[in-house]
């Protein structure tokens, strides 16, 4: 069997925009993403870098307002055509939030139930794939004896990486953060980033932040919204370093936001 | 799990997102059905109970033939009698006055509980008053009547020297019954208004009852009007409680003291002795008709209440 | 100087009112469980009824009106969850959803009597079954369906959407989302409304005089089928509940000691009542406590 050299780009964006009713939330993006690197997205408040990445799971299409025109393609499939389901996609590209939202449920459960629904009914390989996922996530040694109990008993940083884990069982190629780690305090914000950047190996993560040195921090790449426009998007270390648009030059110095 | 990204091929993450789980998609739709099935039931039940008491309740007046205008207005009801007499203006009139009654009783006594509730010692309220008035709402309207014809009818007959059985003893028994209500809803509409106001006017040296009267009362009185409708419609429709303690005569009282009769009285001490189809069982059946579009009415009357309320704000 | 008071009188005037209120159900609560204090012991809660003689129970109808209330549950939860998770999660913003909101409107202020007669015509008449506990619980469940949609809609609203946008990022279904992640959040609220519900059909006669009747047959309790006049099981008998028994014996009580019965069925019709308001705000709130456990 041949080696198929993957493509470079797993998301390819193109003229995407979104509206709620009249009002447009994001104008004309263009953006590749590549395959296995973090992606930040930054901007200050209303700039659309939450909106564009919840389009990325149509987890706009909670929204009955919402459209979206253009084409947002997924390793060469275009995300909204209607053959695409819907569950399969959020399959392939898992999200975690804001606030942490475990499930009323036990911490085993939480990580299993997803699996369990899309067909692993075999209980050795679930036991499996939810310590892997907890191994993964950096959780396994402060919950392996208490799988049982509720998800709700664990710390903020804790239930995050809970998500986190939740996420990751189910196999995505891609992971997309919406500040994981804007409810957190420092400690728990710096376990969240070494966990990021240790997944990148396997997964492609795209991560919105309002904490720009979080972003030059863990990012590979960088992209800079303002008013639903991408600004620009390039090497963390270029971006933040040698701006090319002032706008961004004046966000990132604080001029701003 | 190895590193399987240098190894997964294009294929697998399409085929994820392409393929429909055929089972997934039957479960979501039935379940979706279901859910429609269960609330369009609910528009099925109340279509049905109009259809169902309209027809039987009108073919009074379009088999018997019996006129419409007699048959509100007329103050004789003697059914059995020779010419067959269906008058139900006294049945009418009994409803009305209990509730009325009721209502007077009720309102004042139910508005103040809930003005002490919030304004006055909400703690004391939250802690004591408002489970007091829970349980009162869980009584059966049976044990309210049973309570009115062991206590409150012997009462009457030994203070007023009269049967007992009376408007008097029906009121107090509904005013009983629906205090509650009244008191819940009207604590809703008074908690619901904005302290700002209490703030302004106590800080412009307003005492505390004028702060209520004037600006507490004034904003919630859509809600207050409400929670008196509630009652009053609640008091309308009561059946047994009221059957219990009124007295049941067809004669329209002179006074306070006299026994009266209500629409669901009339209706629950003769259903059980007519022949379905006879003229005497369609007229019971013209009362229930009555009950169905009183509580129409009050709708209505609790929407227009609702509509000002807003318009005002 | 008025304004003060009107402001004392004001307060003394409402705060005898709120001691009025209390001390009326004081009152009340103590004048029935007094009364009928001395009749609760076994053989009147477990023998049927005497006509004529003294001495007569309320086993039947006590067991009708528990059975009564399950078969009623068991036909209505079902229906009114499913409103209400369609109310909730599906209903868009068109007539027929309008039309389901004036249903349950006229639904809720219909007076219990209406709806006995509607069950009447409906389930004792036209299905040709006559006075059975069956067609009492189809018009209790009438009766209860408004409260029991809007308990659940209500319920699964205040579930955060948190909760449904967790389980939808990871390609879970709408419905399997509503039924294994929303309604487990929402059952505090289900279940408190659900006992609420409990004591008022425990408690409801109006709807019940025409349509499980106002007799019951002598129960065998030996008999477990279903069918068969005397079966305690079968619902396709007459039924007459506890709170339709108070209100026939004090019409035509003949039995010398009618008022003594009416005072002991008062009474557990009265205890049974405060249990299910109890239980509801005890339960509620431990299932509440123990879904949040720990929470930060």
């Amino acid at each position: 069997m041949s080696v198929m050299t993957l493509e470079k780009t797993i998301i390819r964006a193109r003229d995407v925009s979104v509206y709620y009713g009249e009002k447009q939330a994001i104008s004309n993006i263009h953006m590749d993403i590549d395959r296995n690197s973090v992606t930040a997205f930054i901007g200050p408040s209303g700039c659309g870098k939450s909106t564009l990445l919840r389009s990325m799971n149509r987890m706009n299409d909670l929204v009955p307002s919402c459209r979206v025109t253009g084409s947002i393609e997924v390793d060469g499939t275009d995300i909204n055509s209607p053959d695409v389901n819907i569950e399969g996609l959020r399959q392939v590209v898992g999200m975690v939030f804001q606030r942490a939202n475990p499930f009323f449920k036990s911490i085993y459960e939480n990580i299993a139930f997803a699996p369990r629904f899309h067909g692993m009914t075999d209980k050795r390989k679930l036991d499996e794939v939810v310590e892997e996922s907890l191994r993964k996530a950096a959780l396994w040694d402060e919950v392996k004896d208490r799988l049982r109990e509720s998800a709700l008993s664990l710390s903020g940083g804790q239930q995050q990486r809970l998500c986190i884990a939740r996420a990751i069982a189910m196999q995505p190629t891609i992971l997309l953060l919406d500040e994981p780690a804007s409810a957190l305090d420092p400690i728990s914000t710096m376990k969240i980033e070494e966990l990021v950047m240790s997944l990148k190996e396997e997964y492609t993560i795209v991560i919105v932040t309002h904490n720009l040195h979080q972003a030059a921090r863990i990012s590979d790449k960088t992209a800079f919204f303002l008013l639903g426009e991408l600004i620009e998007y390039s090497d963390t270390s270029k971006l933040f370093t040698t701006p090319e648009h002032e706008k961004t030059e004046a966000y990132i110095s604080g001029r701003f936001g | 799990m190895t590193h399987r990204t240098d190894t997964q091929s294009q294929s697998g993450i399409a085929r994820k997102m392409l393929s429909s789980n055929k089972r997934q998609w039957t479960e979501n739709m039935t379940g979706k059905l279901v859910a429609t099935f269960c609330a369009g039931l609910l528009i099925v039940v109340v279509l049905s109970i109009t259809y169902f008491i309209a027809s039987k309740g009108l073919s009074t007046f379009f088999v018997n033939g019996i006129s419409i205008t007699e048959f509100l207005s007329q103050i004789k009801w003697d059914p059995e009698g020779e010419p067959a007499v269906y008058g139900v203006f006294p049945f009418i009139l009994g409803s009305f006055l209990v509730t009325t009654l009721a209502a007077l009783i009720a309102a004042p006594l139910g508005i103040g509980a809930a003005i002490f509730m919030i304004e006055l010692y909400p703690n004391f309220g939250k802690k004591v008053l408002k489970p007091v008035i829970e349980l009162l709402v869980g009584i059966p309207s049976v044990v309210y009547g049973y309570v009115g014809l062991t206590l409150l009818v012997p009462f009457i007959r030994e203070q007023f020297d009269v049967l007992g059985f009376s408007l008097l003893a029906g009121g107090l028994v509904l005013a009983l019954m629906i205090l509650p209500t009244i008191t819940s809803v009207a604590a809703d509409a008074i908690s619901a208004v904005p302290q700002d106001l209490r703030n302004a006017s106590l800080a412009l040296g307003a005492t505390r009852w004028q702060t209520i009267w004037n600006v507490v009362l004034h904003s919630s009185l859509p809600g207050c009007l409400t929670a008196i409708v509630l009652g009053m419609a609640r008091a309308f429709g009561e059946a047994l409680a009221v059957q219990m303690v009124i007295g049941n005569t067809t004669k329209l009282p002179g006074s306070l003291l006299d026994p009266i009769s209500t629409l669901t009285s009339g209706i629950t001490l003769n259903m059980g002795n007519t022949v379905q189809g006879t003229p005497y069982n369609n007229a019971l059946w013209s009362m229930a008709l009555l009950l169905l579009l009183m509580s129409f009415v009050f709708i209505m009357i609790l929407r227009i209440i609702g509509r000002k309320g807003l318009v005002n704000k | 100087m008025r304004a003060k008071i009107m402001d004392r009188a004001a307060t003394i005037v409402l705060t005898l009112i709120a001691v009025l209120i209390i001390g009326i159900l004081v009152g009340l609560l103590g004048f029935i469980l007094t009364q009928g204090w001395h009749k609760l012991n076994l053989d009147f809660l477990t023998s049927p009824p005497d006509i004529v003689k003294a001495g007569g129970g309320i086993g039947p109808q006590l067991f009708n009106s528990l059975y009564l209330l399950v078969l009623t549950m068991v036909i209505a939860l079902p229906l009114g969850i499913g409103a209400g998770i369609y109310m909730a999660e599906y209903a868009p913003d068109n007539k027929f959803t309008q039309f389901i909101r004036m249903s349950i409107e006229v639904l809720s202020s219909l007076p219990s009597i209406v709806v006995g007669l509607f069950g009447l015509l409906v389930f004792v008449n036209m299905t040709g079954w006559g006075y059975t506990l069956f067609s009492g619980a189809l018009a209790l469940t009438v009766f209860n369906l408004p409260l029991l949609v809007r308990v659940t809609e209500d319920a699964i609203r205040n579930v955060p959407r948190s909760q449904k946008e967790a389980s939808l990022a990871l390609g879970i279904t709408k419905w399997r989302t509503i039924v294994s992640v929303i309604l487990p959040a929402a059952l505090p609220g289900i279940l408190t409304g659900t006992i609420l519900a409990s004591g008022r059909v425990f408690g409801e006669a109006a709807a019940l005089l025409f349509t499980a009747g106002m007799s019951s047959p002598n129960l065998d309790f030996s008999q477990f089928s279903l069918s068969g006049p005397t079966s305690p099981l079968n619902p396709f008998r007459p039924a007459e509940t506890l709170a339709v028994h108070i209100w026939k014996v004090n019409s035509e009580g003949l039995a010398p000691d009618a008022r003594d019965v009416a005072d002991g069925a008062a009474a557990v019709l009265i205890i049974a009542v405060l249990l299910f308001n109890l239980s509801a705000r005890w339960f509620g709130a431990w299932i509440y406590k123990k879904m949040t456990s720990g929470a930060n």
